[in-house]
């Protein structure tokens, strides 16, 4: 069963008196469970798409079913509802909240969810990717590898159906990045996720079943892995 | 639905890093929450000790006053004592130090004052002065400025009295009143012989009454207020001096209220301008949590308790400040208040300023927080700039919109009328909106001229202004509106005492004598140009009042509809008229013409001022009899002249023509100029041994008292005006706080590239001296046009530029905000590079 599906979309932006199209037709689907990489240059059109797919804009044409549901007609508080109950975000800025501490960041997510257990919870998200010893300590008393594990323990917080990553090792070094990749990968498969990663490393793309070309924001080829 | 649990639980985690900054931004707003708490609690106090202290306002039950000698026999009968004053202006000469002043002469016989007592230093002066003998009570500002002391002389017309005790205070009288007209107690006995009640002199006969508890007052008021109005006597009950005296202090409350208010209103400007930056700060976490899932509404939530708490406690210290701060009300009020002042908690006023606090501070923190709806989840992956204008939102507009209605309803509680409260939201707003285009206006130049040939820290500082998070709208309101209430202060006391000074530069009179006999005339005629004196004006002046206007007696008129009838004053008044057949130069003919009487048949036409003329709707050809000392005489108007009343010189409402009133009992008025103070003083205090019984007044008297006068009030609005000063100082001092991080970042960079500290130092001192300068001009932009409108459609004076003291207030403004960011600009280049480019 597809757990996404992407028909005809396009984005366009105005930018003074011209119009840019960001995304032409694009057309995909994804089946639950499998992971996909988008894969492309810089301006392509990527992080565009994967913020179309994930719910977090809304395209100019064309529609995003996720679990059955279209986004194309739901308002911005609707697409959140969704957000919460079906998608984990994985960000190259790590995008943790400042002012909360490493556990109270992974229990947010099941907070929304009004899960009585949230705070043992996170402390289980933690523990499985190492931190165990660092669940008071804030963002800025981590290092970069130990944010991205945070912020991937928040990412599974909601059991979400389908994980979206946007460069994830982007801002760390080699040796770290790798750890960050197996990680994401390992518990991808524990949980069952779907996984739609948007990199430019292409031996990170080939770790996925299927990968999506992207240049001037027309899919040139899908690789089946 | 909103999650408040949830978001609760959010707040509080929050708060625990960014509590310390929302504390900076609700700092702005305790200054003006104290003042609003001081002087309402104030104003209360002062409404209950009003309402306890009533008796003493009056010192007796019941005034019947008339300024014609009369007796109340009837009502003596039944009434438990009875007193006398007989008070008049007189002058009074110290002989000691050579030297005399216009007073408030009163002549007392009976026990009064019946509730509260003449305070007196010794305390037993009061005792010995009602003894009897030739002793006197004088007031204690008179005794300081003639250095008299207990024991010394003081001649009251033709009777030296002992001075036996300084009066510290009367029933029902302020320290205003003892700088107009200064008291001088006599005893009723020395009156007939200081020879100062003539024909003419304006002489005022106060009845004191005391009754017994169970007295039917209201009951005899009943009985005799026709006749007392048909004899034209006037009277007071404790009543009706609590009402009266609880309307002025009513104003004056509500007036310093409305002051201490704009001083809340700015600080929350400085609040809400304090939120727009640390909302901006917040923008990406608000995009991460809707990207978890989180709705627009409950992150508003999260950040709006954080803001009411913030503004609970903000509110509530700036009441408590307030609370203490009434303690030092009566001491800066002091010359204005007539009854003893209780300073105690006044829970209302309390309660009024913290809600009121937690109201607009969170009213103007929604205008910022409200662009939190706009933050798309998208923030996340590409940073955008999210923020909207006021065109694109609705619901910001909507709080604007309720801070107007809010400000409106809020003067409406203190004022009580509709254009009164009008006005002052329209002022508050056009205030706000004028500087909050000016500062638009400059950020937009700035933008659009910026010269690239300017040098370096020129540029740099003028960019600092509209770059993100600059603070150039919330300082230029702030500082800008403070400035502008100061600025209108000092212009229009400048102004009003340079109206009164204007009249000595020319070749003005300076000096008027009065209460002049008929037999005196010609001696101080002779007295005045041996001193080398011209006699600028001789005028006779004739007593009279007014029997009919048009056939209709007052009772008659008391008959009329409301439209047709006239004011019963118009009756009442004792007018004081000349006779001449020509005008003087302090008038101009607007209506009809001066018509010369030239024989017995001739109809006798009389001259009107116009502004009386209107008020009590006279018009040429109307008839009107007067009544001179007991004779009828038949008048017409024949023409309405236009006054200039602030010239000195005697002014007239009716000038009669010349013949007519030749053999009618009269007094005179002499009027002349001096060359200086020396020569004022030594002429009047000639003048007062030779002819005890004239008055005095010299401009330079005038100017000293109205200069003490506006001193004593501008003293209490420069009081009131200092806390918006503050609270602008105060803003000034968050925002340089708040972007004190921003700044290091900003200067460690420009470091590691190459820029010297003096040039750093510059950058931010320029910065400062653009920002001062231009809230400093714009808030005497708006003090110029206040100090106009008020000159000419308040006081109907002549408007100069005040040059000087509007250098002044500019130079002071700009200083000290170049002062503060200076000190700021220290700190910052303290902050070590290395820690700040690893973060």
């Amino acid at each position: 069963m597809n757990i996404l599906s992407v028909e005809n979309l396009t984005k366009t932006y105005r930018s003074g008196n011209r119009e840019l199209t960001v995304l032409d037709q694009v057309n995909f689907e994804v089946e639950q469970g499998k992971t996909l990489s988008i894969v492309g240059p810089s301006g392509s059109g990527k992080t565009t798409l994967l913020g179309l797919c994930a719910g977090l804009d809304v395209a100019s044409s064309g529609s995003v079913l996720m679990d059955g549901k279209p986004l194309e007609n739901m308002t911005e508080d609707q697409r959140a509802g969704i957000r919460n109950q079906l998608v984990g975000f994985i960000f190259q800025n790590f995008q943790l909240l400042q002012t909360l501490t490493a556990l109270e960041n992974v229990m947010v997510p099941l907070e929304l969810k009004k899960r009585k257990d949230a705070k043992e919870k996170a402390k289980e998200l933690l523990e499985n990717v190492g931190l165990g010893d660092r669940l008071t300590h804030y963002p800025n008393q981590l290092s970069g590898g130990e944010q991205q594990r945070v912020s991937i323990a928040r990412a599974f917080a909601n059991e979400p159906k389908i994980l979206f990553a946007d460069e994830p090792t982007g801002n760390l070094d080699t040796e770290t990045g790798e750890l960050i990749e197996n990680l994401i990968f390992n518990l991808n498969e524990q949980h069952g996720t779907t996984l739609i990663l948007v990199t430019h490393d292409l031996e990170l793309a080939a770790r996925t079943h299927h990968s999506l070309h992207i240049k001037g924001g027309k899919i040139q080829e899908a690789i089946n892995g | 639905m909103v999650d408040w649990g949830w978001s609760f639980i959010m707040a509080k985690r929050e708060f625990r890093k960014t509590g310390a900054k929302l504390i900076l931004f609700v700092s702005a707003i305790v200054t003006g929450i104290a003042a609003l708490v001081a002087v309402t609690s104030f104003g209360d106090n002062l409404s209950k000790d009003i309402d306890n202290q009533a008796k003493e306002l009056l010192g007796a039950d019941l005034l019947l006053k008339k300024n014609q000698t009369i007796a109340f026999p009837e009502i003596e009968k039944i009434a438990s004592e009875h007193s006398l004053e007989i008070n008049f202006a007189s002058m009074v000469y110290f002989p000691k130090v050579g030297d005399s002043r216009l007073t408030q002469v009163r002549a007392l016989e009976g026990e009064f004052p019946y509730y509260g007592t003449l305070e007196t230093l010794p305390q037993e002066a009061e005792r010995e002065f009602r003894s009897g003998g030739s002793k006197a009570l004088v007031e204690k500002t008179l005794m300081a400025q003639f250095g008299a002391i207990v024991g010394d002389s003081v001649k009251v017309g033709n009777v030296t009295l002992e001075i036996v005790g300084a009066l510290q205070k009367v029933p029902g009288q302020t320290g205003i009143t003892a700088t107009v007209a200064p008291a001088v107690y006599i005893p009723m006995d020395q009156l007939e012989a200081s020879g100062l009640v003539q024909y003419g002199s304006r002489v005022n006969y106060n009845h004191y009454f005391l009754f017994s508890e169970t007295f039917d007052l209201q009951g005899l008021i009943d009985d005799n207020k026709e006749i007392w109005d048909e004899d034209r006597v006037n009277f007071d009950t404790v009543q009706s001096q609590k009402e009266s005296t609880g309307r002025s202090f009513e104003n004056l409350s509500n007036f310093l209220t409305l002051v201490a208010f704009i001083a809340v209103l700015l600080g929350c400007v400085g609040v809400g301008s304090a939120v727009n930056v640390f909302v901006k700060e917040k923008l990406p976490s608000v995009a991460v949590l809707r990207c978890l899932g989180v709705k627009a509404l409950d992150i508003i939530v999260v950040y709006l308790v954080q803001i009411f708490f913030m503004g609970l406690v903000g509110s509530i210290i700036g009441a408590i400040a307030g609370a203490l701060l009434q303690f030092l009300l009566p001491l800066v009020f002091s010359d204005f208040l007539p009854v003893e002042v209780t300073v105690q908690l006044a829970w209302g006023a309390i309660g009024v300023g913290i809600v009121t606090g937690v109201i607009i501070s969170i009213l103007f923190a929604l205008i910022p927080l409200l662009k939190i709806r706009k933050v798309s989840p998208m923030m996340t992956l590409r940073s955008d700039d999210q923020s909207g204008g006021f065109g694109n939102d609705p619901a910001r507009i909507f709080v604007l919109f309720a801070i107007i209605v809010f400000i409106l309803l809020f003067s409406f509680f203190l004022l009580g009328k509709w254009d009164q409260t009008f006005w002052f939201t329209g002022f508050v707003v056009l205030s706000f909106g004028a500087l909050w285009l000016l500062a638009m206006g400059v950020m937009k130049a700035i933008r659009t001229f910026l010269p690239i040939s300017l040098n370096y820290p020129v540029r740099q500082a003028l960019s600092n202004l509209y770059r993100p998070n600059n603070q150039t709208v919330s300082l230029l309101a702030t500082i800008g509106l403070g400035t502008a209430m100061i600025g209108t202060l000092f212009f229009i006391q400048d102004q009003l005492l340079d109206e009164v000074r204007f009249a000595d530069k020319e070749d003005q009179p300076n000096m008027l004598f009065f209460d002049i006999q008929t037999s005196q005339v010609d001696s101080m005629i002779t007295v005045l140009e041996s001193e080398g004196l011209p006699i600028l004006q001789h005028v006779p002046i004739i007593t009279m009042g007014v029997s009919e206007v048009n056939g209709l007696s007052k009772m008659d008129n008391e008959e009329l509809g409301d439209e047709e009838r006239r004011s019963g004053s118009f009756y009442n008044r004792e007018f004081r008229v000349t006779y001449r057949d020509s005008l003087i130069n302090t008038e101009e003919l607007v209506d009809g013409v001066l018509r010369p009487y030239n024989a017995e048949s001739d109809s006798i036409f009389v001259s009107m001022e116009e502004g009386y003329a209107e008020r009590n709707h006279v018009n040429i050809g109307d008839e009107i009899v007067f009544n001179v000392q007991g004779r009828p005489l038949t008048t017409y108007v024949g023409s309405i002249r236009k006054v200039n009343f602030r010239r000195v010189s005697t002014n007239f409402l009716v000038v009669f023509p010349d013949k007519v009133l030749d053999n009618a009992p009269k007094f005179h008025v002499l009027i002349t100029k001096t060359k200086n103070d020396i020569a004022s003083a030594n002429i009047q205090n000639t003048i007062v041994r030779q002819f005890p019984n004239v008055s005095v007044v010299n401009l330079s008297m005038i100017v000293e008292t109205l200069e003490d006068l506006l001193g004593k009030i501008g003293f209490v609005i420069q009081f009131m005006a200092f806390f918006s000063i503050l609270t602008g100082i105060l803003v000034l001092i968050s925002s340089l706080l708040i972007s004190k991080f921003q700044r290091v970042r900003e200067n460690i960079l420009l470091r590691t590239i190459g820029a010297e500290r003096k040039v750093l130092i510059k950058i931010n001192i320029l910065e400062y001296l653009f920002l001062g300068s231009l809230a400093a001009g714009g808030g005497l932009v708006l003090s110029v046009l206040a100090s106009f409108l008020l000159s000419y459609f308040v006081f109907e004076i002549a408007f100069s530029l005040p040059w000087q003291p509007l250098f002044l207030v500019f130079g002071l403004i700009t200083g000290l905000t170049v002062f503060l960011g200076w000190i700021n600009s220290l700190n910052i280049l303290k902050a070590n590079t290395m820690d700040i480019l690893r973060t």
